[in-house]
C-alpha cells in the first residue's frame, strides 16, 4: 500500500506541490536529450543510405572524443587536434568500407549489424590503447556552468548543445536538399534498389555516410566530453540512442531529435520523481523499457516507414 | 493423399471467393473478384503481371487480410483466416520467389512441410526418446517417398540455397506436398524453368492431381503449359476478372486477347504475348 | 582414408538419424568423454580446473542457450547476461530459502525461472524482427541487472551486494559448491551438466522442434504459411534458450566465482556470450564449445605470452588488446567464414576424410 502510494500518488503530488522545480527537472532532461540526438543522428545518417544498423556509432563517439582529447594532452593545440581527428574521421570510413562492407555486400542487415559490434570492440580497444582508460577533460573553452534563464536553473554546457543539435541538424537538411552528393543520398534513402540500379556507386555512398556519421560521432563526442569527460562510459551513455531510435524511427532526422528529447525527458522526470520509490537509477533501464513498449504499439517508430511485408 | 478421387469433375466446390476486394493504398490489387475451384480439378490463374494473380493467392490463404468479400472453403465462409490456420485445414502453397529455409537441407525442408502433422513435444524431442524417435522415423519414412516421387534423391543432404533453381522449386513442392493438402496454390511454378524443367514439372503437376486427388490452383505465364494441363482458367486483369471458362474459351475471348496484346499494358514480360496464338492442343 | 562415411551403407533411417552417423565420430567422441571424466582430473591441477576448464564450461552452456535462440532460431539477444542474473540469485533465493531442497533441483528450478522471464521477454518478438529486437533485449539486460542491483531482497539484504554462494553437495557428501568443494568435484558437477543439457540441445535441433526454429530463422513467412505458430515457436526458443543461459548464471555463480553479483552479468558478459557464437558458429553445438574456448583461451594466452617472451604488460593493455582482437576477429569470421570455427572444423574433416588423395 505504501509502496503504491509512493509510486501512483506521492510524485504527482511533488509536481504539483513544486511546478518550478519540475520544468526545471524537464528542461534538464529535454537538454540531456538532445545530446542523445546528436548521437542517434549519426545511426539515421548511415541507415537511412545504407540500412546499416551501425551499433559502433556509439563507440565513434568515444573514439573521436579520445583520438582529440589525447592529441591535446600531448600539447597539440585545439584546431590541429580537431583537424587530425576529421581525418581519423574520414580515414576510418574508408576502411570500414574497405574492409568490413564492401566484403559483406550480399550479406543479411543483421549480419551486418554485427559485424558492427565488431567495429565497435575494435575502436574501444584501439582508442583505449593509444590513449589510456582514464578520465580525460576535454577544455575547449565551451562555456559551461549554471545560468538562471527565466527563473529557471539551466547549464550553460546544455545550452550550447542544443544549439549545436540545431545547427548540425539545419546543416544537415541543407546538404540533403541543395547539394548534388546531397540528392543522391535522398534517392538512394527513397529507393534503394532503383538508385542502385540506374549506377549510384554504392561505395562512394558508403564512404560518404560513415565520413558524415563520424563527424557527427566527433560533434556529440565534444559535446558529451566536455560535460561528462572522455571516458569508458561515453560509449554506455551512446547505447541510449538505440531506444531513441526506435521511439524516432530508424530513417527519420527529425524523428532522431524527437525521439531524443523524449528519451532525456522521461528519464531525467522518472528518475527524479520516480527514482527514490524504486530504488534509485532508473535512469539505467528507463528508456529501454519505453522503447520496448513503444515497439508493440508501433513496431516502425513515430516517423519511421511501416514496413508491409510481401512473398 | 486425401481428398478421395473420383469426384474430379464433379460440381463439388472446394473453394468459392466472391467480390474479393483488396488494395494497396492507391493500388486496386483486386477489384470485385469472383471465382470456384472445383475438388478435384486443376484451376489456373493467368493474366499479365501486376494483374493481382499472387496477391489473390495471399488472400485465399490468409497472408493477406481482403477488404471486402468473402472466401468459402470446405463450405465454411471465412472472413479473416490466418495464415497457419489456412494450413493446418489442408491449404498449402509455393511462391513465385522460391520461400525455401535455404539453410536447412532439402530433406529438413520436407520434413518441416509435415510439421503440421506431428506433435512435436519439447521434453520428447530432447530426450529422443519414444514417441519423439517413432514419429521423426515415421515422418521421414513420409518424405522420403516424396523424395523418390520427386526424383530428387541424390540432394536431399544438400542445403538448399546452393541448389539450382529448377530443383529449388522442386523441392518448394516437396514441402508443400508433405502437408497432404486438400488445394495446392502454385505461384508460377515453372518460371524461370528450361523447357525440359518445365515438362518435369508438368509432369508432377499431372501426377500429384491425378494419383492424390489433390485440387490444384496454378498460375502460370507459360500459356502451352496452361492450356494443356488445366481444367478451367479465369483471367484477371487489372485486379479484374475478364474471363473464366475452359482453355478453349478462354483463348479466344476477345478481352483476354486484348489484355494480352493491348499496346498500353505497361511492363508484361515479352514471352506472354506471343504465347497466346502459339499454343499447341 | 581413416575417416570416411564411404563403405558404411546405412540400412534404415534410424541409422541414418542418429545422432552421430559416422563410426569415427562415435569412437572420437567416446574418447573425448574419458578424457575429459577421467584423463582432466587426473592430471589438471587447480589451476586449470577453477581459471580455465569451470568457466570454458559455464561459458559453453551460456554460448548453447544463446545460440539455440540466435544460431538457430534467428532471434539477436543482446539480453545474456541478464538471463544468467536471473539464474543466479534465483538459485541463490532458492538454497537460503529451502536448504534441504537438493542442490541439483535447486538449478533446475532456477533455469525454469530464467525460462519463464524469457517467455516475458520474449512476446515482443512476435511483433519485432532483427536489431529492434536486438534492441528490445537490452531492455531486459539493463532493468534485470538493475533489479538485483537495486531490490535488497535478492542479495538477503547484504550491504556490499556481493554475497557467497552456500555451501551444498550432490550425493549427500559430495560437496560442489561452497568453500569446501574442491576443484575436482566442481568440475566434473559442471562437466555432467554441461554434457546432458547439450545432448538435450542436439536432440532437440535435429527433431522437429529444431526444425520449426531454424524455419522460422530462414524465412518467417513462409514457415506461418506452411502452419508454424511463429509466436509459439519463437516462445518456445526464448524459454529453452533462457533455461540454458539461466542455469549456465546458477552454475556461475555456485560452481565458477562462488560468489553472486549482478556486476558478473553486465552488458559486457552479453556482448562476449554473443561474441563466441559468432567466432564458434552460428547454428552450431559444436561452434558453442568452440567459441567458448576460444574466448576463454584468448586472455589466458594474451596475458601469459608477453611473461615467456620476458615483456611486462599492463592488464588495461591486455583488456584493450582483446578488444581490438575480438572485434577484428568477429569482421574476419563474419566476412570470411560466417558459419565460424564450427565450419573450419567440418572443412578440416573433410579434408582427412579425402586423405591422402586430395580428389
Ligand atoms: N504487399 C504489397 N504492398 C503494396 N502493393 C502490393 C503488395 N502486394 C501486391 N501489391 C500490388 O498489387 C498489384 C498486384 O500484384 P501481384 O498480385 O503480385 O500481381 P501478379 O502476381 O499478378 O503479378 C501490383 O500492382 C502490386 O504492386
Ligand atoms: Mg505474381
Amino acid at each position: 500500500m505504501h509502496f503504491l502510494y509512493t509510486v501512483l500518488i506521492d510524485p504527482f503530488v511533488q509536481i504539483a506541490g513544486d511546478p518550478r522545480f519540475f520544468v526545471e527537472v524537464l528542461t534538464g532532461g529535454l537538454l540531456t536529450g538532445v545530446m542523445y540526438s546528436l548521437v542517434a543522428l549519426g545511426f539515421v545518417i548511415i541507415y537511412k543510405a545504407s540500412r546499416v544498423f551501425n551499433f559502433a556509432q556509439g563507440t565513434m563517439v568515444l573514439f573521436a572524443a579520445l583520438m582529440l582529447v589525447g592529441q591535446m594532452e600531448m600539447g597539440a593545440p585545439a584546431w590541429l587536434a580537431l583537424g587530425t581527428t576529421c581525418g581519423v574521421m574520414v580515414g576510418l570510413a574508408f576502411a570500414v568500407e574497405r574492409l568490413v562492407l564492401r566484403p559483406m555486400v550480399n550479406q543479411s542487415e543483421i549480419i551486418l549489424f554485427m559485424a558492427t559490434l565488431g567495429i565497435s570492440f575494435f575502436l574501444e580497444g584501439l582508442g583505449q590503447l593509444m590513449w589510456g582508460g582514464d578520465v580525460h577533460t576535454l577544455e575547449l573553452g565551451i562555456p559551461s556552468g549554471p545560468l538562471t534563464l527565466g527563473g529557471i536553473l539551466v547549464n550553460k554546457l546544455d545550452l550550447v548543445g542544443a544549439a549545436v543539435a540545431g545547427l548540425l541538424v539545419t546543416a544537415l537538411a541543407l546538404f540533403f536538399r541543395w547539394t548534388s552528393v546531397g540528392r543522391v543520398l535522398r534517392a538512394v534513402a527513397d529507393d534503394h534498389q532503383a538508385a542502385l540500379s540506374v549506377g549510384v556507386p554504392l561505395k562512394v555512398v558508403w564512404v560518404i555516410v560513415w565520413t558524415m556519421a563520424g563527424l557527427v560521432a566527433l560533434v556529440a563526442g565534444i559535446m558529451w566530453g566536455s560535460s561528462l569527460g572522455v571516458q569508458f562510459s561515453l560509449s554506455l551513455v551512446a547505447l541510449k540512442a538505440l531506444p531513441v531510435l526506435i521511439l524516432g524511427g530508424f530513417t527519420s532526422v527529425p524523428g532522431a531529435i524527437v525521439g531524443g528529447l523524449i528519451v532525456g525527458a522521461t528519464e531525467k522526470v522518472g528518475e527524479v520523481f520516480w527514482g527514490p520509490a524504486l530504488g534509485g537509477a532508473v535512469e539505467n533501464w528507463f528508456a529501454y523499457l519505453l522503447a520496448l513498449i513503444f515497439l508493440l504499439f508501433r513496431p516502425q517508430g513515430l516517423f519511421g516507414e511501416r514496413i508491409i511485408e510481401r512473398v | 493423399m486425401s481428398a478421395e478421387p473420383g469426384e474430379r469433375g464433379s460440381d463439388g466446390v472446394l473453394l468459392e471467393v466472391s467480390n474479393l476486394r483488396l488494395a494497396f493504398g492507391g493500388i486496386q490489387a483486386l477489384f470485385d473478384v469472383s471465382f470456384d475451384i472445383r475438388r478435384g480439378e486443376i484451376r489456373a490463374i493467368i493474366g499479365p503481371n501486376g494483374a493481382g494473380k499472387t496477391s489473390m493467392l495471399n488472400c485465399i490463404n490468409g497472408f493477406y487480410k481482403p477488404q471486402q468479400g468473402t472466401i468459402t472453403y470446405k463450405g465454411r465462409a471465412v472472413h479473416q483466416m490466418r495464415s497457419h490456420d489456412a494450413a493446418k485445414n489442408g491449404i498449402a502453397r509455393t511462391f513465385q520467389n522460391i520461400a525455401l529455409f535455404r539453410s536447412m537441407t532439402a530433406l529438413d525442408n520436407i520434413m518441416t512441410g509435415r510439421l503440421l502433422k506431428m506433435r512435436a513435444n519439447l521434453l520428447w524431442d530432447a530426450l529422443y526418446l519414444g514417441p519423439a524417435r517413432r514419429e521423426e522415423l515415421a515422418h521421414r519414412a513420409f518424405a522420403e517417398r516424396i523424395i523418390d516421387f520427386l526424383e530428387i534423391q541424390a540432394v536431399r543432404k544438400i542445403p538448399v540455397g546452393r541448389l539450382p533453381y529448377g530443383l529449388q522449386k522442386r523441392v518448394e513442392l516437396g514441402r508443400a506436398l508433405a502437408a497432404e493438402p486438400e488445394l495446392l496454390l502454385l505461384d508460377e511454378p515453372m518460371g524461370g524453368m528450361n523447357v525440359e524443367e518445365k515438362q518435369d514439372m508438368s509432369r508432377f503437376i499431372l501426377d500429384v492431381n491425378q494419383e492424390f486427388g489433390t485440387t490444384i490452383a496454378l498460375i502460370e505465364h507459360d500459356m502451352g503449359v496452361v492450356m494443356d494441363i488445366s481444367d478451367r482458367v479465369v483471367v484477371l486483369d487489372y485486379g479484374r476478372k475478364i474471363a473464366d471458362g475452359t482453355p478453349d474459351q478462354v483463348r479466344t475471348d476477345p478481352a483476354v486477347v486484348e489484355a494480352y496484346l493491348g499496346v498500353d499494358h505497361g511492363p508484361a514480360p515479352a514471352e506472354e504475348k506471343p504465347c497466346i496464338s502459339s499454343t499447341p492442343s | 582414408m581413416f575417416y570416411r562415411e564411404a563403405g558404411e551403407f546405412k540400412t534404415s533411417y534410424a541409422a541414418d538419424q542418429a545422432i552421430f552417423p559416422i563410426a569415427q565420430d562415435r569412437i572420437a567422441l567416446v574418447v573425448l568423454v574419458l578424457a575429459a571424466y577421467v584423463g582432466v582430473p587426473l592430471i589438471a591441477n587447480g589451476y586449470w580446473l577453477d581459471a580455465i576448464l569451470i568457466p570454458f564450461l559455464v561459458y559453453s552452456l551460456a554460448a548453447l542457450g544463446l545460440n539455440i535462440l540466435t544460431g538457430y532460431a534467428g532471434q539477436v539477444s543482446l539480453g545474456t547476461g541478464g538471463f544468467m542474473a536471473v539464474g543466479a540469485f534465483s538459485a541463490y533465493k532458492l538454497a537460503i530459502g529451502f536448504p534441504h531442497l537438493n542442490v541439483v533441483l535447486v538449478i533446475v528450478i532456477a533455469g525454469l525461472i530464467a525460462a519463464a522471464v524469457g517467455i516475458v521477454f520474449g512476446v515482443p518478438s512476435l511483433r519485432i524482427k532483427g536489431f529492434y529486437l536486438a534492441v528490445a533485449t537490452l531492455a531486459a539486460q539493463f532493468f534485470l541487472v538493475w533489479l538485483f542491483n537495486r531490490v535488497p531482497w535478492f542479495t538477503n539484504y547484504s550491504s556490499s551486494g556481493v554475497i557467497s554462494a552456500p555451501l551444498r553437495a550432490v550425493f549427500g557428501r559430495v560437496y560442489i559448491t561452497g568453500a569446501e568443494a574442491s576443484s575436482v568435484d566442481k568440475y566434473l558437477f559442471a562437466l555432467t551438466t554441461v554434457s546432458l543439457l547439450a545432448l538435450a540441445a542436439k536432440n532437440m535441433v535435429r527433431c522437429a522442434t529444431g526444425r520449426a526454429w531454424m524455419a522460422i530463422r530462414d524465412m518467417d513467412i513462409a514457415a506461418e504459411i506452411i502452419g508454424i505458430r511463429p509466436l509459439a515457436t519463437k516462445l518456445t526458443a526464448f524459454a529453452v534458450s533462457s533455461f540454458y543461459v539461466g542455469v549456465a548464471g546458477a552454475l556461475w555463480a555456485f560452481v565458477y566465482t562462488g560468489t553472486v553479483e549482478p556486476l558478473a552479468f553486465d552488458v559486457e558478459r552479453s556482448f562476449q556470450i554473443l561474441f563466441m557464437i559468432i567466432i564458434g558458429g552460428l547454428g552450431s553445438i559444436l561452434g558453442s564449445f568452440l567459441g567458448a574456448a576460444f574466448v576463454v583461451l584468448v586472455p589466458v594466452l594474451l596475458s601469459n605470452a608477453p611473461g615467456f617472451l620476458g615483456l611486462s604488460i599492463r592488464v588495461a593493455t591486455v583488456t584493450n588488446l582483446q578488444s581490438i582482437i575480438f572485434g577484428a576477429l568477429i569482421v574476419f569470421f563474419l566476412v570470411v567464414e560466417p558459419n565460424g570455427l564450427a565450419r573450419l572444423w567440418q572443412v578440416g574433416k573433410e579434408k582427412l576424410r579425402l586423405w591422402p588423395f586430395p580428389y
